[in-house]
């Protein structure tokens, strides 16, 4: 990752909400949006303007849900593990999901950095359960009712339009 | 639009301005005008109420938008009836609306036209919206789910039932969800027109001692789950000295399965920056913060929104309504942690921290930065506004003797009607999920209700009749909590729903206090090994003494009710653990590693869809044609059972 061009991001990130530590949650939560996950370098560089320990930026990036260190694939998979989701199933549509897609334990991204899989909590939609949501560039698309069979409908659907966004880059 | 609104000054009589606020400016608004006497300024007001009933034109077609509705597909209806209207030249007046909870109707749309009946319609597609609409422009509403009310005028009104016929809508009392499904939730103008803001000035109007005494014989008791009396925290808040306090509005709903905050949020939220104010006006605070989940979007926009707007014509900011009273809001996106809706936890998440801490010093005498802080759920914060705005003594009138007023639940699970319903406290459960939800569906019987999501526990089905209050529910197992109420029915475990629960307490434990850390890994391993029918009647000892353990000695109440779901299910179900461990069985046939799936081959047709469709290739064909499962290869997803056309396999 070029440093120089993180750096210039992270302050101006910085600048406009504030040089404090009570903001480090929103400022985390806006570098994540510009990059999707939360670079080393980028963490590194808050650490030094708002002269807060690495270590305690780390505590925060990594105690909440909402972030992740790990670069994720062009679409994020959500399985809801609400209650209702999963008395009708989700988690049976987890770990079917996870072997069509080939991931093995401990990995969240396919090998061709299409797809990230990741649980989710409650959407608040508990009577469409069970409920999966697929987030990408541009993209939140929310599934109810989800059986083994829609998903297989579900990853060949977004598979073709990733592969037709990839070439396009 | 450059029409004239309710917000705006009448003529030039009207001083009002948010420089120099008018003190009666919100009554005024209705009742008005109350420093002239112009006959012309009520007609114009009279008007203008008139419009946001029935539209400028004298039809008004709402649709709902909030994020469950729009999961069923209520942006694709507006966006159908948008085209439906423009098309055909109607003249008509388009406006969103919130959630009304009747989840298993949405998304649905409402059709008011002076004269006729306002007729909800159930279940819209878009390419329903032309024959609905064409139907009720013609005078007849025979497809309508239901009616607000009759008016005796439109063909085939006796065949449809009104609002309130339906158990579902008719037996619960609308108290702090009146507006959810009526106003349009982005209009200060509906919100005021619809009664709101009568609180906040009723409450400036009086000493910051009477609030809280006036909510002190209301006798409400915070909505968020523990039930501490609300006047209590605010009094001491109020009564320390500091020249600087805080009010946060818990908007932090984290608890699968309760969604009733993220509804009132989406379908009313000037209400609960009403009812913020107001709690600050109480305390003495001049700065508020409303902590939102950041899983729903929606309910954070809509919120900062409804600030934006509450600042733009001066009900919040510098001398709210003449009174001096200066008060700010800034929402507050979360990060996402369950444990943020611990008190403490969610103070060091709008400090930038993490995790709670020991307690007292309570926030209300220590808290955000130091300073004397109260954090009430958003819930609360809504009834905070119609007690002030109706007096305690409408409030009061429902409820029992120790727990007064009305709560929302969110039931979902195995019952015909999902839903969010507000009932009085003290309603039995079994009036909830049988007769307002519906019940289980045909052929299936209910086994227990889980209450108050992952601090709560489970209730058997013969305790069904207790009521829901605050002191039966603890004594019974279980917790309030929110109000999230799932309806478990004999296709689930209780093994499994006890696992699935503390599953999620484990992954959400902050990890700051050992007994909630290491405690509760260690249940969930233990109850992992009974699923997979590894465990032994040792364990079941174990897990009671450890859970006990875990809720006395943990540091915050996530790890202080963590322990609930296995013990209820320990004291009530206790025949289905041991069928787990002595015969190695699920009754219910769900923990996948006691369970395998069998074709029956006399059933079978070998049309091969089981064959094609199992992604472990565990299927094979029979040299009579047929099909057998390989149970070491099944991965016992499910897949084939779905999808039989013949219901040829089944669990063993």
């Amino acid at each position: 990752m070029d440093t120089t061009t993180s750096n210039v991001i992270v302050k101006r990130i910085v600048e406009n909400i504030g040089y404090d530590r009570r903001h480090l949650i929103r400022i985390l939560q806006e570098i994540q949006r510009e990059y999707g996950y939360l670079p080393r370098e980028t963490l590194e560089e808050v650490s030094r303007i708002l002269h807060i320990p690495l270590s305690d930026v780390l505590t925060v990036a990594t105690f909440y849900h909402q972030f992740t260190l790990e670069s994720p694939g062009l679409f994020t998979i959500w399985v809801c593990m609400g209650t209702a989701c999963h008395l009708k199933g989700n988690a049976e549509n987890y770990d079917y999901l996870r072997t069509i897609l080939g991931l093995k334990e401990g990995e969240k991204t396919t090998k061709d950095k299409l797809f990230t899989v990741e649980k989710a909590r409650c959407f608040g939609c508990c009577s469409l359960a069970p409920v999966i949501v697929v987030t990408g560039p541009g993209i939140r698309d929310l599934y109810g009712y989800v059986t083994p069979r829609d998903i297989n409908k579900i990853i060949a659907k977004y598979r073709s339009l990733g592969l037709k966004k990839l070439k396009e880059r | 639009m450059s029409s004239w609104t309710l917000l705006d000054r009448c003529c030039n009589t009207c001083w009002h301005s948010i420089d120099y606020p008018c003190r009666n400016y919100i009554r005024c608004r209705i009742e008005g005008p109350l420093c002239h006497d112009v006959s012309e300024c009520r007609d114009k007001r009279l008007r203008r109420l008139k419009e946001i009933k029935y539209g400028k034109y004298g039809f008004k077609i709402k649709v709902p938008m909030a994020s469950c509705t729009i999961a069923a597909g209520s942006k694709e209806v507006y966006k159908a009836v948008i085209d439906e209207v423009k098309s055909r030249g109607i003249r008509a007046d388009i406006s969103i609306t919130g959630c009304m909870g009747l989840c298993f109707i949405d998304p649905w749309i409402e059709l008011i036209k002076e004269g006729m009946p306002p007729a909800i319609y159930a279940n819209v597609k878009p390419e329903d919206i032309p024959k609905i609409i064409n139907e009720y422009l013609n005078g007849s509403v025979s497809s309508a789910f239901a009616l607000r009310h009759r008016t005796g005028k439109a063909k085939d009104e006796d065949k449809v039932p009104l609002l309130e016929e339906i158990p579902a809508w008719g037996k619960q009392v609308r108290w702090v969800s009146r507006n959810c499904g009526i106003v349009n939730p982005e209009s200060l103008e509906e919100y005021i027109a619809y009664g709101g803001y009568r609180g906040l000035e009723r409450a400036l109007k009086m000493k910051p001692e009477e609030v809280i005494e006036e909510v002190k014989k209301a006798g409400l008791r915070g909505r968020g789950g523990a039930g501490f009396p609300t006047w209590l925290k605010w009094k001491i808040c109020r009564d320390q000295v500091s020249d600087v306090k805080y009010v946060i509005a818990n908007a932090d709903e984290g608890d699968p399965g309760a969604f009733m905050n993220r509804l009132l949020a989406e379908s009313d939220p000037f209400r609960i920056i009403e009812g913020l104010t107001i709690a600050a006006y109480a305390i003495g605070a001049k700065q508020g913060f409303i902590f939102v989940r950041v899983e729903k979007p929606l309910m954070a926009e809509r919120l900062s929104k409804a600030v934006e707007e509450a600042r733009k014509y001066g009900l919040l900011g510098d001398n709210i309504l003449g009174k001096g009273f200066s008060f700010n809001i800034e929402v507050i996106l979360s990060a996402g942690a369950f444990v943020c809706g611990e008190e403490t936890a969610m103070i060091a998440a709008i400090e930038g921290r993490t995790s709670p801490r020991q307690r007292p010093p309570y926030p209300a005498t220590k808290g955000l930065w130091g300073k004397p802080t109260i954090i009430n759920n958003v819930e609360t914060l809504a009834h905070v506004s119609l007690i002030l705005a109706e007096g305690w003594k409408e409030f009061a009138k429902y409820g029992t003797e120790k727990s007064k007023g009305t709560k929302m639940f969110c039931v979902t699970g195995a019952v015909k009607y999902t839903g969010a319903y507000e009932v009085p406290i003290g309603t039995t459960i079994k009036t909830l999920v049988e007769e307002i939800a519906g019940g289980v569906k045909e052929g299936r019987k209910i086994k227990a209700v889980q209450i108050g999501g992952p601090s709560g526990g489970c209730i058997p089905a013969d305790l069904l009749d207790i009521p829901i209050d605050y002191h039966t529910l603890q004594s019974a197992g279980a917790i309030m909590g929110s109000g999230g109420i799932v309806v478990i029915d004999d296709t689930s475990c209780m093994v499994d729903v006890a696992r699935y629960f503390t599953a999620f307490t484990v992954v959400e434990s902050c990890g700051k206090c050992i007994p909630c850390r290491v405690g509760m890994k260690i249940l969930y391993d233990i109850m992992t090994r009974i699923t997979e029918g590894k465990g032994t009647e040792e364990d079941l000892e174990i897990l009671e003494k450890l859970g006990n353990i875990v809720k006395n000695a943990s540091l915050c109440a996530l790890g202080g009710t963590a322990p609930n779901p296995i013990l209820s299910t320990l004291r009530y179900f206790k025949d289905e653990y041991l069928a787990h461990i002595r015969d190695k069985k699920c009754p219910a046939k769900v923990c996948r590693k006691l369970i395998e799936y069998v074709i029956d081959e006399s059933k079978c047709i070998g049309c091969g869809t089981c064959y094609r469709i199992c992604s472990a290739s565990a299927i094979t064909k029979t040299p009579q044609g047929k099909y057998r499962i390989d149970p070491k290869k099944c991965i016992r997803c499910g897949q084939c059972y779905s999808t039989c056309p013949v219901n040829a396999i089944y669990k063993r």
